[in-house]
């Protein structure tokens, strides 16, 4: 599989998507300049955590003008699969393929630790290889990952089964305190209504490896690789 | 011309710099403090004369980048 990972200016997380994309996966990975109009040959793009333009005026809030995500607009629409992680989600928010917005951490702090995340659902390229019950230990890296939509775009989410991610405790239950940063309903990550785009605030490229204390990260990128490939399968027959 | 723009965290979004500020303000002894919102002023320098037309730009500009509609309101002044 091919995929396109872009780099902002502030991008910091791009090179450990290509890594594992490519060391862990043996997949294709090319990082994609955001001044790039094409997306070149592309399965699936990463939109990587960082502070893309440097966080100025709002969180992804520059990085959605750029020519790159032109290009990913196109890509999403044609139903591509797109993954924005922390920075990431942050920009596809901001660009309007996802619904709601992410805002300031609830503590004013930046929060740097590992999270349990549980899945909501399987139903999507994103975490279809995850087992139900299994509870991710991912880390988080972020000052603005309270997420915020209105009652109404709330209500959606909930109808379309578009929550993917929630923040729980090591009991699968998401508490108020196992809540980092507010986000409404302890969401960590959501899809869109067509279930192709998808963003998260935790890493899952920093836990993908044995070695780096915890690899659930990697089920996410399983889900994708899979639905990627049930995908190329569906084409050529 | 200069356009002055305040942007502002919708009542319904959380707000825990204004939160904060208001506590301290509080802490401080001053009294009668109510809800306290923090947001954004932005000046923008226009080279037009045209009224009108900078109005219709920077409420453009105001909704496409300069504030976010999901989480944020704005007002501006061109003067």
């Amino acid at each position: 599989m091919n995929f396109a990972v872009l780099q902002f200016p502030g991008s910091n997380c791009d090179q450990d998507c290509v890594h594992v994309l490519r060391n862990v996966f043996g997949h294709s990975a090319r990082a994609v300049w955001h001044k790039d109009a094409s997306l070149g040959e592309a399965d699936a793009v990463l939109i990587p955590g960082g502070f893309s333009y440097g966080d100025y005026l709002r969180t992804g809030a520059i990085a959605r003008f750029s020519p790159v995500m032109q290009a990913v607009q196109q890509f999403a629409e044609n139903g591509g699969l797109v993954l924005g992680v922390c920075n990431g989600f942050q920009i596809l928010c901001e660009a309007g393929l996802l619904p709601g917005a992410l805002i300031r951490n609830r503590s004013l702090q930046f929060r740097c630790e590992h999270v349990f995340l549980k899945t909501v659902t399987t139903d999507s390229p994103f975490t279809n290889r995850i087992p139900q019950d299994k509870l991710l230990c991912v880390p988080i890296a972020h000052g603005e990952g309270c997420y915020f939509a209105d009652e109404a775009t709330l209500a959606k989410l909930k109808a379309n089964n578009q929550i993917l991610w929630r923040y729980v405790n090591a009991q699968g239950e998401p508490t108020e305190s196992a809540n980092p940063n507010g986000s409404l309903e302890n969401i960590a990550g959501i899809c869109n209504e067509r279930r192709n785009v998808a963003g998260l605030m935790p890493h899952p490229e920093r836990a993908s490896e044995a070695i780096l204390g915890c690899a659930d990260g990697k089920l996410i990128f399983e889900s994708l690789i899979h639905a990627l490939q049930n995908k190329s399968a569906a084409k050529a027959a | 011309m200069k356009a002055k723009i305040i942007v502002t965290p919708k009542k319904a979004v959380l707000d825990p710099q204004g939160k904060t500020v208001q506590t301290a303000l509080e802490h401080m002894g001053y009294s009668g403090i109510g809800a306290v919102h923090v947001g954004k002023y932005m000046e923008i320098e226009l080279t037009g004369t045209d009224k009108e037309a900078a109005r219709k730009i920077i409420d453009e500009a105001c909704h496409k980048l300069l504030s976010n509609p999901v989480i944020e309101d704005y007002r501006f002044e061109i003067e």
